[in-house]
């Protein structure tokens, strides 16, 4: 077959994207780079750059305690054996300053954010942009008429650093996630580094979202980013984090945390796109806390790492209290991603809707968990969780564990998984309309993705759609 | 025979343990309609499959020339590109693909269809309204939850945009209603009117033919051409049915 037809049958598709859009890497010279394990000296130290409240140095240390002192997860999930702490870097900066505007962003981590479209996004439709580079935040800005409305968004260090916002951090920080969480969480807050601070005041709703993009560049490094978002009564917040990373033969790790309180009457949603490189250790741990009559939502589309453990939570604590869970996760070779989703309704009233699709092709395995728990006082409470799985091949696999808990008897819980292949009549079908087969496959995915590539706002949806493709083309080359 | 569109030349193929279609001959001039009878499980969708290239089927023996190209080893897609289109008894439902979208990429990838897309909105507004399919299908997931005989019309509705030089159109007035028939006439109608293309009608059904200029009936038996003749070969079939071809077909093997 001619190679012309081939590259004009693509173009008609979206946007043309190759590998190189992700996976480049910048030179680490100049960096601030701290030897790799753990120490007090390396946690002191990272603590005194930031000219922390001692509360905070006090917090990493009894973290550091727990970590050392708790052991790794065992019998969970895929293994993470090859992760030796010992050769991870917790702290690695690029000698640069928080700027607010992109020309003070030195040349090559600009570039870098360029590339992935950041700016772009920025001046296009969102309300405000963190970009955060290895272990802190290089970028920083929020539209002035969103400011004027008294919205927060900013790094926990420097919120650490005002006299009005210091205290509200201190009474929020890490009261949803504790530190003997698991020993990642410990390790989280005994090092963690840049994130992002939001304060949406009562009453107030965005008119855009507000991005965070996470992006590791330096090898062997881990990025420990702490996220705190508090929505006031009534108020409402759409918030994007992306991440990705170049791919490099030593494993990295990212041990976030992100902790989201919503009050009463107000809602959040909060959208990922993941797309680490394939020698990522993704152990990031979620959590929302959510008032009377309000509305959590999240929708996660998670493409890359080696191995992931993540599973968002959802403590629907108010009466009438809602959760929405729409998550997609492909798992190409070398891939192993334990992802799921639990909520726990405690209120009367509440209901959560757990929505999630997962791919599965070269070999890659997927392995959603979800956990469902009705407390005592959640009269009628009701939850759904439904989970699709698409396997492409033989050699992949594809597993759903579902847990319910039930301590109330009005409530309705229900679970549904199915797990299929794309059928011979569907590739045929599309065929003879013209598309070739590695077209038609895409077009498939794309459509099994397209309940949650709807959820996300257009630009990420393209950037998701052409993350399947890239995943397809792999296949098929 | 350079002026033969579809040339089938001694053609055997089969599932990989069982063959299903025996040395075959069949040609189809540009423009030309053409009837495939036979009762059922005598391998007429299979021939429509074969002739698509539908990798169920492998070919055994004899080839296939389309606008005077070997399609014998070419896939689904080449031979699309190349004009040949299927119409399926059972078009597949594809959640999450929007038809309009879908519509517009099976459009887009044939230089000869390509167009902006507002001219490209234009023409499949018209084709839809031809063929009385409502605006709002063209945004729902293609063919899900569709009735039979709406996806039926969404054939025609693709049949027409792609303006193949051939069609074969497998048991497409099968299940039925008479106002879907007549709106599936009318698309067959209007794709040999403005495509001039060539069609080969797999069919049980003689009415769908009474508005077509029938030139060649093929009549096939357990996987054999048996017979070739006129029109009016139609009207035989309909008084006697395929008893005495499928007798012929047995003194044949016998001897």
């Amino acid at each position: 077959m001619a190679e012309t037809t081939d590259t004009t049958r693509k173009k008609s598709q979206v946007a043309d994207i190759n590998r190189s859009l992700y996976d480049f890497k910048m030179s680490e010279e100049g960096y601030e780079r701290y030897a790799d394990g753990l120490s007090t000296d390396i946690v002191r130290a990272i603590s005194d750059k930031k000219d922390e409240p001692e509360w905070m140095l006090e917090l990493r240390l009894k973290a550091l305690a727990a970590y050392e002192e708790m052991e790794m997860p065992a019998n969970w999930g895929p293994s993470i054996e090859m992760l030796d702490l010992n050769h991870i870097s917790a702290y690695v900066s690029p000698k640069t300053k928080q700027a607010s505007s992109w020309d003070d962003v030195p040349e090559d981590i600009k570039n870098t954010f360029e590339r992935l479209g950041i700016p772009e996004a920025e001046r296009e439709s969102l309300a405000g942009v963190g970009a955060q580079y290895d272990s802190e935040i290089v970028y920083h800005n929020m539209r002035e008429e969103v400011a004027d409305q008294g919205v927060i968004y900013t790094t926990i260090e420097d919120a650490l650093h005002d006299p009005e916002l210091e205290p509200i951090v201190h009474e929020y920080f890490g009261t949803l996630i504790p530190m003997r969480d698991h020993k990642f969480a410990a390790l989280h807050y005994a090092v963690w580094s840049g994130g992002s601070f939001v304060y949406v005041p009562e009453g107030v709703t965005l008119p855009y979202p507000l991005q965070s993009y996470f992006r590791l560049n330096a090898q062997g490094a881990g990025q420990f980013e702490h996220t705190l978002i508090i929505v006031e009564p009534g108020a409402d917040l759409h918030f994007i984090e992306g991440c990705s990373a170049p791919k490099y033969y030593e494993a990295n790790l990212h041990a976030g945390a992100v902790e989201l309180f919503v009050k009463d009457h107000a809602k959040l949603r909060y959208s990922t796109i993941e797309n680490w490189s394939k020698n990522m250790f993704n152990l990031n741990t979620k959590r929302a806390t959510v008032g009377a009559d309000s509305i959590m939502e999240w929708v996660s589309g998670s493409f890359g790492s080696h191995v992931s453990y993540l599973y968002p939570t959802t403590f629907l604590q108010g009466a009438r209290s809602s959760c929405e869970f729409t998550g997609i996760t492909f798992a190409g070779a070398t891939q192993d991603l334990d992802t799921g989703c639990k909520v726990i309704l405690n209120g009367p009233d509440t209901t959560a809707s757990v929505d999630t699709k997962s791919i599965s092709k070269d070999g890659g395995i997927n392995t959603f968990r979800s956990s469902i728990v009705v407390g005592r006082r959640a009269d009628r409470a009701c939850a759904t969780v439904s989970c699709a799985s698409l396997m492409l091949d033989d050699i992949s696999r594809s597993d759903t564990i579902p847990a319910m808990d039930v301590r109330n008897g009005s409530a309705s819980v229900g679970h549904e998984a199915t797990i299929g292949r794309i059928s011979d009549d569907t590739i045929l079908y599309l065929m003879s309309r013209g598309c070739s087969e590695g077209e038609a496959r895409t077009m498939v995915v794309n459509g099994f993705a397209d309940p949650v590539s709807k959820e996300l706002p257009m630009e990420y949806a393209i950037e998701m759609n052409n993350l399947i493709k890239l995943e397809m083309e792999g296949a098929i080359g | 025979m350079s002026d033969q569109l579809l040339i089938i030349a001694g053609l055997s193929a089969g599932t990989e343990d069982k063959p299903i279609l025996h040395n075959i001959d069949l040609t189809v001039g540009a423009g030309e309609t053409h009837v495939l009878m036979g009762p059922n499980g005598a391998g007429k969708s299979t021939l429509g499959h074969v002739i698509m290239g539908d990798p169920i089927y492998q070919v055994t023996d004899g080839t296939i020339t389309f606008d005077g190209q070997d399609v014998t080893d070419l896939g689904a897609d080449k031979r699309s590109l190349a004009g040949i289109f299927l119409s399926y008894q059972a078009p597949v439902e594809v959640p999450g693909v929007p038809l309009y979208s879908f519509l517009r990429t099976i459009c887009q990838m044939r230089p000869e269809l390509k167009t902006t897309a507002r001219k490209f909105r234009e023409r499949v507004g018209k084709i839809a309204d031809q063929l009385d399919i409502d605006q709002n299908f063209l945004t729902r997931e293609l063919n899900v939850g569709f009735s039979g005989g709406e996806k039926k019309k969404i054939e025609m509705l693709q049949l027409l945009l792609l303006r193949p030089k051939l069609a074969i159109l497998d048991e497409t007035d099968s299940g039925l209603d008479v106002d879907a028939l007549s709106i599936v006439s009318r698309g067959i109608e209007a794709y040999r009117k403005e495509c001039d293309g060539a069609l080969l009608m797999i069919t049980h059904n003689t009415r769908i033919l009474e508005r077509l200029t029938v030139d060649r009936t093929h009549v096939m038996v357990h996987g054999n051409l048996v017979a070739d003749g006129p029109a009016s070969l139609i009207d035989d079939i309909d008084a006697h049915g395929f008893a005495r071809f499928e007798d012929a077909l047995a003194e044949k093997a016998e001897a």
